[in-house]
């Protein structure tokens, strides 16, 4: 469990550090995953990988357990909103509907779009 | 806070013990009272948390810094529960590899929708511009929103009420309005949820399905990406 969770934190520090010293516009987080994804692929491949973390499923057990828990996370942000009442007061409903609003929208543009391409593949596969 | 005379309270108001108890404290009771109506989407556990939290910090006159060195601990897993998200992909990478043109293509879509309608409609209702510029990262995960805000000279605590806010409503409306739609197709209810309400919907989408929680997720992260360099460009384009 310790080594799983030690391995997920080497991906996330990989991560920041190659995003700092190159500049990239890129999460530190999103560049670890990438990594962590192919450390899982290669391990598949190459078998002298397979050890500690990427053994037994380690790094699996012990990622599953924190994306259970992924909501409680946004908490200490969310509360933030304290110290923006004053914000809130003079446009708050006007702010509210507009990320309402817009994430309608997005929602729909999003399915629809996911579902119109994957439909016109698979007839293509058909003929 | 100097001449409070509860001694004992000034010292745990001030320590990280205390702000990281309530918040997981309350966050299992919103949990709780979640799962006791059957997950139902009015019930969203960190939509009730942040207002207990909120209501809690603001009655006891204790500033969001003080809290925050606390709760930082919980807000720091935002990073790692990024990089775990590896595993269901990895996992479910069979299932994936085929639905990559319907992904990257209503990425792009959905990016592009999400960024130009946050911004005209903001514009629309006559929001000033600083705050604006604030709300255009909205649908990307509040680290990577915060930073995109800071680059453009917006307000990133305005950002991350923004995403907050988005990814809630996002969770809350996402399952009744995809049973209208029709669609059953969990990849696509999935790939939307994580697109335009991040994490949030993300969480949401794995208490709903399996497969649209993996989806989420893909989304969540590509989203990151592509919003990175899509927000500096529509903001060029569209804000006046």
């Amino acid at each position: 469990m310790l080594a799983s969770l030690g391995l997920i934190l080497l991906c996330q520090l990989i991560g920041e550090a190659v995003v700092r010293s190159l500049g990239l516009p890129v999460p530190g987080p999103v560049l670890g995953l990438l990594l962590l994804l192919i450390l899982l692929l290669a391990r598949d491949r190459f078998a002298l990988l397979a050890r500690g973390p990427l053994r037994d499923d380690g790094v699996e057990t012990a990622s599953k357990g924190l994306l259970a828990h992924l909501s409680p996370l946004f908490v200490p942000a969310g509360v933030g909103v304290v110290q923006k009442l004053d914000l809130l007061a003079s446009h708050g409903i006007a702010i509210i509907l507009v990320l309402a609003l817009s994430v309608v929208v997005t929602l729909l543009a999003t399915v629809f779009t996911f579902s119109l391409v994957s439909r016109l593949l698979r007839q293509q596969d058909v003929r | 806070m100097k001449d409070n005379p509860f001694s004992l309270w000034v010292y745990l108001s001030q320590s990280p013990l205390l702000w990281l108890t309530v918040t997981l404290l309350v966050y299992a009771s919103t949990d709780a009272v979640s799962l006791a109506t059957r997950r139902h989407p009015l019930a969203n556990p960190v939509l009730h948390a942040m207002w207990i939290v909120g209501a809690f910090l603001l009655l006891t006159g204790t500033s969001y810094t003080t809290y925050f060195a606390g709760a930082q601990f919980v807000h720091f897993l935002l990073g790692p529960a990024t990089v775990a998200l590896a595993v269901p992909l990895y996992e479910n990478r069979k299932r994936v590899v085929p639905s990559i043109v319907p992904m990257l293509v209503a990425l792009v879509a959905g990016s592009v929708t999400a960024v130009v309608s946050v911004v005209l409609l903001a514009e629309l209702a006559g929001l000033p511009r600083d705050v604006v510029l604030s709300l255009a990262p909205k649908s990307v995960t509040a680290g990577v929103a915060m930073g995109i805000a800071e680059s453009l000279h917006a307000d990133p605590s305005v950002t991350a009420v923004a995403v907050i806010l988005t990814g809630i409503m996002g969770a809350i409306i996402v399952t009744p309005l995809m049973n209208r739609t029709g669609i059953t197709d969990f990849r696509a209810r999935g790939f939307a949820a994580g697109l335009a309400a991040h994490g949030i919907g993300t969480a949401r989408a794995f208490q709903v399905d399996e497969i649209a929680g993996v989806f989420s997720g893909i989304a969540m992260s590509l989203n990151a990406l592509v919003t990175s360099f899509l927000v500096p460009l529509a903001v060029t384009l569209l804000v006046r």
